[in-house]
């Protein structure tokens, strides 16, 4: 068999150490996705560095009004966490949207973030895709393809991210926290995963050897009313053939704080940020909610089999506006 | 003697062993110095292989041997082709099997497979059905007998039809994903060959290894102890037990082979798509003058199946013209095969939605349509009924569901973004049975034993076994043992084709008739080495019917449509059956409610995708193909009428193990139009096809 080593560093710096010490290693955590893509051949780490018992899994309050997750809190724990459930429901409702039970209680919070996608031409050794062996061509662009991207692909490649607390997290403004060979730094989830452009091998702007500490959730948005919706084949475990998270305040019927971020759509969590640009300030109501995310969903480029994506974005986005909006005066 | 113990609730006798992981299934038979095998899948859909490296995988630690098509141990040539594996470089289909890698532990044969170098010259290869392909041909037969059958003038009565409906209707390919894969542990003693297998039946599974083998069947052993479901899947034997006999054949130790999860859809057989075609003629009173019902299939290049999905025409409607036909397309596919109620599942998708779109046409109460439309005798046949009970089924149905003061308007019931709708369709499944044999045994302590190589594939086919036997003998039922699952036994068919129950409980209930009488004759306890009797059904179980014998059900279904996701689930599910005397209530639900859970899947969830390039299955584990989960089904009731029928078998049942999953497609899309008044005529009803339609309709 693919022998490799396992190493279970008890702090951070230990495990960013092991990991420079071990060319080729990968960080273990939750193992939900890892361990699959080790059983298909798609990922040969020569070391596991088990971070999953890493004291990373507390959830905290700061003086700020922000939260901060701890990188190894499981799934279920965090949707749980009446903190969350109250200042962030998005977030919530996002991790209760996806996979199944017995997943949220192993996957954590940045192993989730770090999952590659579900595209089957990536899991089949005998395929060519570019995010698994660059240069190889993409099988799904011509292929079965219902579930890829319909925003921000390339030519090399048109998967999507597959998590749904990641779209949850990009409206949200959340950031996450990173520690590597060159010390801690914070990116924001929306800067966090890349598109595909020449490069689908890399899902992220992390560098090599980082390990994500823990997610913020910033001051700015808790509290904030949020909502989080998902279409799906069925209605538990699949993955999103769309969904949205929103973030809506509005202020004397008119749009004070946004934001709308679109999952299963694209290679990473899709930041509507014309959308955005286009509500704030104006008055929340349908018209300026379809006006504005048409202008988004313009930009989308459908494949030969997935343009229902586009109107089931539309109509997800719609409704969620619509549920976070109050009602208009005197009605 | 207290109450009858057949048709009683009795719990299924290995459900605790089962629950506390003491089960123990084909791979589970840790045999001294077992190896495990792990299968290489051709990486082309069609060509010949020209070379296999085994170097790299021999050299990595704990391999033992790599199998090719140039070194395997031969095999006499099989019956069914699928089984000819490691035989030849022909590669027929992607995913077949071209090498296999045997080591200490399964990672390690996993390693070597993928450390195997597969050479091949490929060749062009087609993987899409159409109708109209230029390679389609009427095949002479289907399982149930001709392809073909034609009376009166259909093609003229349907020309001549005051109202006529005529739609094609598409089922894609769809999986069988028994929870428990396809797995086999076989040892090799001097000649003598035992496997440990998942199968639902085990005897032709040594009948067909001794062919292949060349063995004397005694011997070979086979156990089939617990089998975690087939669903027709494993009906027959399939690649991995003749896997396994060959790498243990070739490596001189036990070998257990348990298939992976994702290179099941290309070995084990698969439901085939299907394009129907249905044309319905009918008079403006709602009789129907012309059925034409023609289907067009695929198959693979390695041996003709063909999915059956026209016979349901030839039983459920009078008419005075029918055509009920059969094309088929040989592609470059796995092969596919038996998936419950093959024929007539996709069948009654497309016959029963056509009723319903024929009931709209005329104005008419789709339940009311069917009833006017029952027939005298079977349409195909003109032989009497041995008993019919769709029109009360029909009719229980639709007092338990609450059908009566349904608004027939499509789109007429809102709530909120949700469009709600009801459906109906009728379910139909035949009455088969095969001989076989059994043992009664009565012993000192005033138990019985009763035994034959049956098979439990989680129908709890010992419980009702110890009850046919119980029953018949007049006694309490936990006096009975029940011994199955293992090749000494006496022979029996296979669960397969809803036939397992009606022909094994014949044998048995004969055995233990005959034994009650000798016991009444005999006085005092029986001898120490007990007494035994033995049944064969042969000449009476394959005794030609002067009846058609069929089981029949109705199905109702509550859908509710959300207009922002196209998304449909379904709110209620309700089946009422009418197949002969239900054996056991416990057992026989869960057969019911199972089915119409897989039906629930073929409506909404479950698909399958050929990839023209790669000449493959895409959907390969349970995360890409969708099964209904739990939260899909909310609300899921199966009951049954009591039926008599005096000329099935001496248990008076019919089978119902395939039934569930027929015409529940069907209730559920007639449930959808009502909802939405748009005809969706392919399968599943997912977003991406129901959203763009709403759209369009709004």
């Amino acid at each position: 068999m693919n022998g490799f080593a396992y190493l279970r560093p008890t702090g951070v710096q230990e495990a960013v150490d092991a990991y420079a010490a071990h060319p080729g290693a990968a960080y273990l955590a939750g193992g939900t996705n890892l361990v699959d893509l080790m059983k298909l051949g798609v990922a040969r780490p020569t070391a596991l560095i088990d971070v999953g018992r890493l004291p990373l899994d507390t959830i905290e309050e700061r003086p700020d009004g922000s939260v901060r997750v701890g990188a190894t809190v499981r799934n279920s724990d965090l949707a749980a966490d009446p903190r969350v459930r109250d200042r962030w429901p998005a977030l919530s409702q996002a991790l209760l949207a996806g996979a199944s039970g017995q997943l949220r209680n192993a996957a954590t919070t940045g192993g989730n973030l770090l999952q590659r996608t579900r595209c089957p031409y990536f899991q089949d050794l005998g395929k060519p895709c570019n995010k698994r062996a660059p240069g190889s061509g993409c099988g799904a662009r011509e292929g079965v393809h219902r579930d890829h991207a319909v925003l921000g692909h390339s030519e090399q490649c048109v998967a999507t991210h597959p998590s749904d607390m990641a779209v949850a997290l990009a409206a949200l403004d959340a950031q996450v926290e990173l520690y590597g060979p060159e010390g801690a730094r914070k990116l924001p989830v929306t800067d966090f995963h890349r598109l595909p452009g020449e490069h689908p091998e890399r899902d992220t702007w992390m560098r090599p050897g980082e390990l994500i500490t823990g997610v913020l959730l910033p001051a700015t948005t808790a509290g904030v009313p949020s909502a989080y919706r998902k279409a799906r084949d069925r209605a538990s475990y699949a993955f999103a053939l769309a969904s949205v998270a929103v973030v809506l305040r509005v202020a004397d019927g008119v749009v004070d704080q946004v934001a709308v971020a679109f999952g299963g759509l694209a290679h990473r969590p899709w930041r509507a940020r014309h959308t955005e640009l286009a509500l704030l300030g104006a008055p929340a109501g349908p018209a300026a909610f379809e006006g504005a995310v048409a202008l988004e969903l313009a930009h989308a480029e459908p494949l030969r089999d997935n343009a229902f994506k586009v109107p089931l974005a539309r109509n997800l986005a719609l409704d969620v506006l619509g549920r976070l909006a109050p009602a208009p005066a005197g009605v | 003697m207290t109450a009858t113990a057949l048709g009683a609730p009795a719990e299924r006798r290995e459900g605790r062993q089962k629950v506390s992981g003491g089960a123990r299934y084909a791979a589970e038979y840790t045999l001294p110095g077992r190896a495990h095998a792990w299968p290489v899948p051709a990486t082309v859909a069609h060509g010949r292989v020209t070379g296999v490296d085994t170097a790299a995988a021999l050299a990595l630690p704990g391999v033992l041997a790599v199998l090719t098509p140039g070194d395997a141990p031969r095999l006499a040539t099989p019956e069914d082709a699928t089984l000819a594996v490691l035989q030849s470089p022909d590669v027929p289909h992607r995913g077949w099997p071209v090498a296999l890698a045997v080591a200490e532990t399964p990672e390690a044969a996993r390693a070597a497979a993928r450390a195997v170098r597969v050479d091949y010259a490929g060749a062009p290869h087609d993987v899409t059905l159409t109708e109209g392909h230029p390679d389609a041909y009427a095949p002479e037969e289907v399982s149930s007998g001709a392809a073909h059958v034609e009376h009166g003038d259909p093609e003229a009565a349907f020309a001549a039809a005051e109202v006529r409906v005529d739609a094609v209707y598409r089922v894609p390919p769809l999986h069988n994903h028994p929870m428990e894969p396809h797995a086999s542990t076989a040892h090799w003693d001097g000649d003598r060959l035992t496997v440990y297998t998942s199968s639902q039946g085990g005897t032709t599974v040594r009948s067909v290894l001794a062919q292949l083998f060349e063995l004397d069947e005694d011997r070979i052993t086979v156990e089939a102890e617990h089998v975690g479901g087939g669903f027709g899947s494993k009906g027959t034997p399939r690649p991995d037990v003749v896997l396994a006999a060959l790498a243990a054949r070739h490596t001189g130790r036990p070998v257990t082979l348990a298939y992976p999860r994702r290179d099941l859809p290309a070995v084990v057989g698969h439901r085939a798509p299907t394009v129907q075609r249905l044309r319905l003629g009918a008079d403006r009173d709602g009789r129907l003058t012309a059925v034409l019902h023609e289907v067009t299939t695929h198959t693979s290049h390695v041996k003709e199946f063909v999915e059956q999905a026209a016979v349901v025409s030839r039983v459920m409607y009078a008419t005075p013209a029918l055509r009920s036909a059969h094309h088929v397309v040989p592609l470059d596919v796995p092969s596919p095969s038996w998936m419950r109620a093959p024929g007539e599942a996709p069948g009654m998708y497309a016959l029963e939605s056509a009723v319903d779109e024929l009931a709209h046409a005329l104005g008419t109460d789709p339940v009311d349509l069917r009833v006017r439309n029952e027939p005298g005798s079977e349409p195909g046949t003109g032989r009497p009924f041995s008993s019919r009970h769709l029109v009360e089924c029909l009719r229980e149905g639709a007092r338990r569901f609450g059908w009566a003061g349904r608004d027939p308007r499509p789109r007429s019931r809102r709530e909120g973004p949700l469009l709600i709708g009801t459906g109906v369709a009728a379910a139909t499944y035949p009455v088969q049975v095969a001989p076989s044999t059994a043992t009664a045994q009565a012993l000192p302590d005033g138990t019985f034993t009763i035994r034959l190589n049956a098979a439990d594939i989680g129908t709890g086919a010992r419980t009702v076994l110890a009850q046919v036997a119980a029953d018949a003998l007049g006694v309490p039922l936990d006096r009975v043992r029940t011994e199955v699952g293992r090749s000494e036994l006496p022979p029996a068919p296979l669960a397969g084709g809803s036939s397992g129950t009606a022909s094994w409980g014949w044998a048995v209930h004969e055995a233990c008739a005959e034994l009650a009488a000798r016991l009444a004759a005999h006085t005092g306890p029986p001898p120490a080495e007990g007494v035994e009797v033995r049944a064969d059904t042969t000449g009476k179980a394959d005794a030609e019917s002067p009846y058609a014998r069929h089981a029949f059900g109705a199905h109702f279904a509550e859908t509710a449509v959300d207009t922002v996701t196209g998304e449909v689930r379904v709110r209620r599910l309700l089946g009422i059956f009418a197949a002969g005397r239900i054996l056991n209530a416990r057992t026989g639900r869960s057969q019911f409610t199972g089915g119409m859970t897989m039906g629930l899947g073929m409506a909404l969830t479950e698909h399958s995708s050929l990839d023209p390039a790669f000449g493959d299955f895409t959907e390969s584990d349970l995360a890409a193909y969708h099964v209904p989960a739990h939260a899909d089904v909310p609300d899921i009731e199966a009951d049954w009428i009591e039926e008599d029928d005096p000329h099935l078998n001496p248990m008076g049942s019919k089978g119902i193990g395939e039934i569930g999953i027929v015409g529940t497609a069907a209730a559920i899309g007639n449930a959808v139009h009502h909802a939405t008044g748009v005809r969706f005529r392919e399968l599943p009803l997912t977003p991406d096809r129901i959203l763009p339609a709403l759209s369009a309709e709004e």
